[in-house]
């Protein structure tokens, strides 16, 4: 690093990634689940992470998000170097991870959801009451900027597809304050035309200005939306590309466990 | 945008080939509900509305007395405790949690104040408020033994119950060698507290317990903490899901809690009601009422599985508890029926709401 001491309160260098995971690994016991890997995620763009079952993602999830912390290498938010102490601390830094379950209440409508543990209110003491007007007005216009348009807010998010749920997740975590979203397979269990509705909210956080972490184990899915490229393999890196250096058919053959074939290039 | 493009096209066929290009409303598609069901889920309570009505009309039709200012004192002071407890034991519900030891609870507390004001001396003033720390506590130790242990709040209370059963029994008969509380109406400032909760207006041939206004109030309050604060976002959010509800900061364990205490604090009112009413206390009071108001909550239109149903609903079917139980009378035919009404009732109510979460969470 050129400035050894960077203060917390200037703003980093434009370009400067939000989240940067620099030689992380984590061993738990004995076992080693994950060795070495580096990624960065930078405002405005989507980093996605590959890999078959049992190759790592959720290790580097869990470090990421700030559940686990990594036993070797280093996380650096907005270039400085930092140590989560757990979920919380990463939510409070704008890292906002939205996991498979999505943490919904089926039954519940869909702007309850939405401010579900954060809800807003008026009034003060005994007489504080739920905000129903702000809460309904901002689930709607969040979501119609995802390109969700609801006509009922207060139908129970149950009925919704499960496409639509992930982008409730995704534009009620940006709305709470995340710079930088992780995606845990959001597309995984999907048919085609519920992902769809998915990668189009990520293509539209990133315009936003949002770095997404995509995790997911379809390059069909990451490529398109996808600047870089992480490809983990059995707990290790299998590269770190550019979209540029790569075609989705390269991403779909390290995917299938082949170390990528740099001279026929 | 052009990432936009490609974005649909990957997803949709694999390497970009074999799926058209989908229309700019991509989810009009979606299936609306039918009328009746999506008002049925915005509105849990409907269903309960419609059969109060239903009743009023049918008892008002096959009495004469029923729908006279006389016949509604007596079918809404049938109506306030029941709708007083439903009200709370609805809250748990959709909290996603029972209690049966609810209904032991109305004795429990009036024979405490029974036993301490008149074998004890205890100012009955004093002795009330004893008894709602006693009943405070076992509501706390309800809701903290389900969270701590993550049994079924069903066997938790049921052995609550059994317990608080057996205490009301044995230690009514050890203290006064009766099963019976009497003598309540001669205790020092009796005529202080009695008409807090055992008052009565009469308007002509009418008699207006003011413990309709009690009920009137509970549900009033338990419609607002439940639709109007975050504490009734929680539960919601706790009888739903309840892992979920942790992972977005939302505090279970004191939710769940709070609302046995509740529940513990409704019984207690409702002792308190029927002891100042009628000035004496049976050891067995309460006994078999849990269930009923269960039935009241149902009714209404809560789901036995938690996350859904209306404090409104409650306290209506309360009152077409209440309605039904006294129309018989009136009606003149064998109050044994009640029973195999109620039942019928429930089964009704219970397919309705089960078909409705079906397609609330189905999609």
């Amino acid at each position: 690093m050129t400035e050894p001491n960077p203060t917390p309160t200037s703003s980093p260098a434009p370009g400067t990634p939000i989240l940067e995971a620099r030689g992380v690994g984590k061993a738990y016991g004995g076992v080693v689940a994950l060795q070495d890997v580096s990624m960065a995620v930078t405002a405005g763009e989507v980093t996605c992470v590959l890999g078959d079952n049992g190759a790592g993602k959720s290790t580097l999830i869990k470090i990421l998000s700030g559940a686990h912390a990594p036993s070797a290498g280093e996380l650096l938010v907005d270039g400085v170097e930092t140590r989560f102490d757990g979920p919380r601390a990463a939510l409070d830094a704008g890292i906002a991870t939205v996991y498979q379950d999505l943490a919904m209440v089926p039954l519940m409508p869909v702007w309850r959801n939405f401010f579900l543990g954060r809800e807003e209110t008026v009034g003060k003491g005994l007489l504080s009451r739920l905000d129903h007007k702000t809460m309904r007005r901002v689930t709607k216009d969040d979501l119609k900027a995802m390109g969700i348009d609801l006509k009922d807010v207060n139908q129970p998010i149950g009925t919704l597809s499960g496409g639509e749920r992930q982008c409730v997740a995704i534009a009620r975590a940006i709305h709470f304050g995340g710079r930088a979203l992780i995606l845990d397979e959001p597309t995984a269990a999907l048919g085609v035309k519920q992902s769809e509705v998915v990668l189009r909210s990520i293509v539209e956080a990133k315009r936003r200005g949002i770095g997404v972490v995509l995790i997911t184990h379809n390059p069909n899915h990451a490529y398109p939306v996808g600047d870089h490229f992480l490809v983990l393999n059995h707990g290790t890196s299998m590269g770190y590309f550019a979209k540029a250096d790569l075609t989705v058919e390269q991403l779909a053959t390290m995917m299938a466990g082949d170390p990528l074939d740099v001279e026929g290039m | 945008m052009s990432l936009t493009r490609s974005a649909a096209t990957a997803a949709a066929g694999g390497n970009g080939t074999g799926r058209r290009e989908p229309g700019p409303r991509l989810l009009a598609s979606r299936k609306p509900l039918p009328p009746v069901l999506a008002a049925l889920i915005a509105r849990p309570e409907l269903g309960a509305v419609v059969a109060t009505l239903a009743i009023l009309i049918f008892f008002s039709l096959a009495s004469d007395s029923f729908l006279t200012l006389a016949g509604a004192g007596v079918w809404l002071e049938s109506a306030s405790t029941y709708g007083i407890m439903a009200v709370a034991v609805a809250l748990l519900m959709i909290g996603g949690e029972f209690d049966l030891s609810a209904g032991v609870m109305t004795g429990f507390t009036a024979l405490i104040v029974g036993v301490l004001t008149t074998q004890i001396g205890v100012n009955v003033w004093v002795a009330a408020i004893i008894s709602l720390i006693a009943a405070l506590a076992v509501g706390a130790f309800n809701g903290i033994v389900v969270i701590r242990t993550g049994l079924p709040s069903f066997i938790v209370t049921l052995a609550t119950f059994f317990v608080l059963q057996g205490v009301d029994l044995a230690v009514t008969k050890l203290i006064t060698g009766q099963v019976v509380i009497q003598g309540m109406a001669q205790v020092p400032f009796y005529d202080s507290i009695q008409p807090v909760f055992g008052s009565s207006l009469t308007i002509g041939s009418a008699n207006f317990y003011v413990s309709v206004l009690w009920w009137l109030a509970v549900a009033g309050l338990g419609i607002w903490v439940l639709n109007h604060t975050r504490v009734g976002n929680w539960i919601y959010a706790v009888g739903g899901a309840p892992q979920a509800a942790r992972q977005v900061g939302v505090p279970v364990r004191a939710t769940k809690v709070g609302l046995f205490m509740t529940t513990a604090t409704a019984g207690w009112l409702v002792g308190m009601i029927s002891l100042f009413r009628t000035s004496t206390v049976q050891a067995n009071t309460g006994v078999g009422q849990e269930f009923i108001f269960m039935i009241c909550a149902v009714v209404g239109g809560c789901l036995l599985t938690g996350g859904f149903g209306s404090v409104g609903g409650a306290a209506l079917g309360a009152l077409i508890y209440g309605m039904t139980f006294q129309g018989i009378t009136f009606a003149g035919w064998d109050t044994n029926w009640l029973k195999t009404f109620l039942g019928v009732m429930l089964f009704a109510a219970v397919i309705i709401n089960h078909y409705v979460r079906k397609r609330a969470t189905a999609a």
